[in-house]
């Protein structure tokens, strides 16, 4: 039995904690994109800002799209809801909230990382930093996964933190691929350029997923192969699919435990199954923008009727 | 000024005292650098776990730590014995008290107690008078503050039997020096205070309503993660296997009080309350109030739910009533109060107002109902317009106001950058009531940690020690 506002810290706590975490991944790909190709850098930290979903607020606050603005404005700008400072702070008010449902080593991993990423963007980063910065926020990031994996029971208030993890990550990676999508249509003319290669790549990369994908696949970029890895993968731990295959599961155990059917089930469900049944040729017949948009609205919807049927909206 | 006080440690006349003999030996031969390495561990591990408190009005530090001194307050087996028996008799008349102010006020017949102090006061709920709570009892949870001032002399400062808080740093601060010193245990026999969760679970078990089938549901019920004490709340929960409730989680339904699941709506029968009393029922206290449950006094007025402490325990602990305390034990338990009150001037009474305006540089005066160290003057420590200031304050409202001598409370000592440096403490033991009384041998040991300071609050700069009641 866990209280409806419990359920709510947890998963919240999770969608932060992962979001804070995705911020510094946008970032690292950006900025990859904008050492390589000095000449549209803004226009590589604009896609950056889309697929934070971030750029309205950026340019009400920001001129220019520099690395500088960017990169302060993505990670320790709290005015910003979504920057990895914010989210942090939020994540840990969260825990702090539920701190009963935590184990200590859990706890403190998100106290610590609190601490140290609060120290560390107390002012603006410079340039030279940024990269060993991000590397400190993902590591502060795979601490709290460590110690949570490694110290929590897998019992409710595991399911409702996976979940908040696996709704805002399949978020993440449908928002990265919907912001790009034009690049990987086939039809565009410029296809196999050496701008479509970084842009393929960027893609990857803000999904950690660059290497991987040559394990997967051929070393070649091919848009449908990047398509199919974001978005079918089984393996793939950021992938539509993936994501799906636990959010499927995480409620499942609910509804076993509870003995409680409810309509987030009907839906997760329904996505799953049009994902498993789905090609990657079907896919980009019927269009992949339609298809990106389709799945970001479901899933908005599924974390509505999770909050809903587990009574903590 | 600079009071001559009795050190628990080193007294100046006699030497070390008996109860530190094992732990100087052992303290001797330690590396005064490895000490200093240890006080910093200490501090990692409480900002580690986030053993912070919120300072009111400080919008800048809104989490601080409570400083912890690494050498400990130690009490001899004797002592304590003696302590207990006089925290027994004073909780047996607190709860006494309470139920015979709610019902036939048979003190007030008597003259012990003037009518209008009850009458007029605003811990006092009329909404109780007539109720009888589960089991009895009216305070589950108290926390005596004592102060020493010589070998044998032992004072009650205060009663707190409200919410008092600070056990989870009684808690902690044993943790955290048996993670530091692992073989100083060995060495010296402590009694151990780590299982006070287990007791105060079935404390408040046994005072289920009479009502409950089968092993009741208990919750601890906090104001929110931005209240000062939201650590403590989190930390007994969790402790104990309960759940942490806030008001916005509880709804009454069916003439019981539920809180909201995941699941639905589940029954409480047992609250661990760490709300004040007018925030507790919007609908009997105050309209305003998103912290506690709307119709809660219903359903207690019923006998479905235990709320510890019971609304209205404040009246016991009031520091206008505090100085009727002898009284009130005489009264209810027909014996002298074992532990004495430290005596008190009522501002209220023109003699004594008198008394208190004349020699104000001397006293410590404090608001009849504050806590927390605000409002209050420390005659001796203040400055000459300071005094002006609240001489003042006090002749606009003298019955807001008791004032007391400035005692020279013990001292005992910290560890600071100069070696050992002796500091005043005293003394918060928490007992735990239901169809018994028990008393966790240790309790929380406030240390002002300024030169000849004698404010122990946290929240005015005051630090904490681990307390160790011998077991000899």
């Amino acid at each position: 039995m866990l209280l409806g506002r419990t359920a709510n810290g947890l998963y919240w706590m999770n969608r932060y904690i992962e979001r804070a975490e995705n911020m510094a991944r946008l970032v690292d790909a950006g900025l990859r994109m904008a050492l390589t190709r000095t000449q549209s850098a803004s226009e590589e930290w604009n896609s950056v800002l889309l697929s934070a979903g971030s750029d309205v607020t950026f340019t009400q606050k920001y001129q220019d799209y520099t690395a500088a603005n960017v990169a302060d404005f993505l990670l320790r700008d709290t005015s910003n809801p979504s920057s990895t400072m914010a989210a942090i702070e939020t994540a840990r008010n969260n825990a702090r909230m539920v701190r009963t449902a935590l184990t200590r080593e859990t706890w403190e991993s998100i106290n610590e990382a609190w601490m140290s990423l609060k120290r560390m963007l107390a002012k603006p980063i410079d340039e030279r930093d940024l990269p060993s910065v991000l590397d400190a926020i993902k590591r502060e990031t795979a601490l709290i996964r460590g110690s949570f994996y490694g110290t929590m029971l897998r019992n409710e208030i595991f399911d409702f933190s996976q979940l908040g993890t696996y709704v805002e990550r399949a978020d993440n990676t449908a928002r990265i691929l919907d912001v790009k999508y034009y690049v990987l249509l086939p039809s565009i003319s410029w296809v196999g350029s050496s701008l479509d290669n970084y842009q393929w790549e960027s893609i990857l990369r803000s999904v950690s997923a660059h290497r991987s994908y040559r394990w997967v696949y051929e070393a070649d970029y091919k848009p449908t192969n990047i398509a199919d890895y974001l978005i079918l993968n089984v393996r793939m731990p950021r992938s539509l699919t993936f994501c799906y295959r636990f959010l499927a599961e995480h409620l499942k155990f609910l509804s076993d435990d509870y003995g409680e059917h409810h309509p987030c089930h009907a839906t997760v469900e329904r996505t799953q199954a049009m994902l498993r049944a789905g090609s990657i040729k079907n896919i980009f017949d019927a269009g992949l923008h339609e298809f990106l948009a389709n799945f970001i609205q479901d899933n908005t919807k599924l974390g509505e009727e999770i909050a809903q049927d587990y009574r903590f909206n | 000024m600079r009071l001559a006080a009795f050190d628990e440690m080193l007294p100046e006349v006699s030497g070390l005292r008996k109860p530190y003999t094992a732990y100087d030996r052992w303290l001797k031969e330690q590396d005064p650098a490895r000490l200093t390495e240890k006080m910093q561990d200490a501090e990692r591990v409480f900002r580690k776990t986030g053993i912070t408190f919120a300072v009111y009005g400080e919008q800048e530090a809104s989490e601080r730590l409570i400083p912890f001194d690494i050498v400990p307050r130690i009490i001899s087996g004797n002592e304590w014995r003696r302590l207990t028996q006089g925290i027994e008799q004073r909780v047996q008349a607190l709860n006494a008290f309470l139920d015979d102010i709610y019902h036939r006020q048979e003190i007030l017949r008597a003259g012990r107690v003037p009518r209008e102090l009850i009458a007029r006061n605003e811990a006092f709920l009329p909404e109780m008078i007539g109720v009888r709570p589960p089991a009895g009892v009216y305070t589950h949870i108290i926390g005596v503050d004592i102060v020493r001032i010589s070998e044998n002399e032992f004072y009650v400062l205060e009663d707190n039997a409200r919410t008092p808080s600070g056990v989870s740093y009684m808690l902690e601060n044993r943790e955290t020096m048996m993670q530091l010193f692992p073989e100083l245990f060995q060495k010296i026999k402590v009694r151990p205070v780590e299982n006070y969760p287990q007791l105060l679970r079935q404390s408040l078990a046994a005072v289920r309503p009479q009502s409950t089938k089968g092993a009741p549901t208990i919750a601890v019920l906090t104001p929110g993660s931005f209240n000062s004490a939201y650590f403590e709340h989190a930390f007994l929960a969790d402790q104990m296997g309960v759940q942490l409730v806030e008001g916005q989680d509880l709804r009454v339904v069916d003439g019981h009080v539920a809180m909201r699941t995941t699941e639905g709506y589940k029954q409480i029968d047992v609250l661990y309350r760490r709300v004040d009393d007018s925030f507790l029922d919007p609908l009997t206290f105050r309209p305003d109030s998103a912290l506690g449950v709307p119709g809660i006094m219903d359903v207690y007025r019923a006998g479905n739910i235990t709320i510890a402490n019971a609304p209205g325990t404040g009246i016991a602990d009031d520091k206008a009533i505090y100085s009727y305390m002898p009284e009130i034990i005489e009264f209810y338990t027909g014996r002298k109060a074992i532990l004495g009150n430290i005596p008190t001037w009522r501002c209220s009474e023109p003699d004594s107002l008198k008394y208190v305006l004349e020699h104000i540089d001397e006293l410590v005066i404090k608001e009849v109902h504050g806590s927390g160290g605000y409002g209050m003057l420390v005659g001796p420590a203040a400055t000459k317009k300071e005094c002006e200031t609240f001489a003042k304050k006090l002749a606009a409202k003298p019955s807001n106001y008791i004032a007391q001598p400035t005692l020279a409370l013990s001292t005992c000592p910290i560890l600071t950058d100069k070696g050992l440096a002796p500091r005043h403490v005293d003394l918060r033991p928490y007992v735990l009531v239901s169809d018994r009384i028990q008393i966790v041998p240790g309790g929380l040991t406030r240390v002002a940690l300024k030169e000849g300071s004698l404010v122990v609050n946290s929240s005015q700069g005051g630090g904490t020690k681990d307390t160790w009641v011998l077991d000899d």
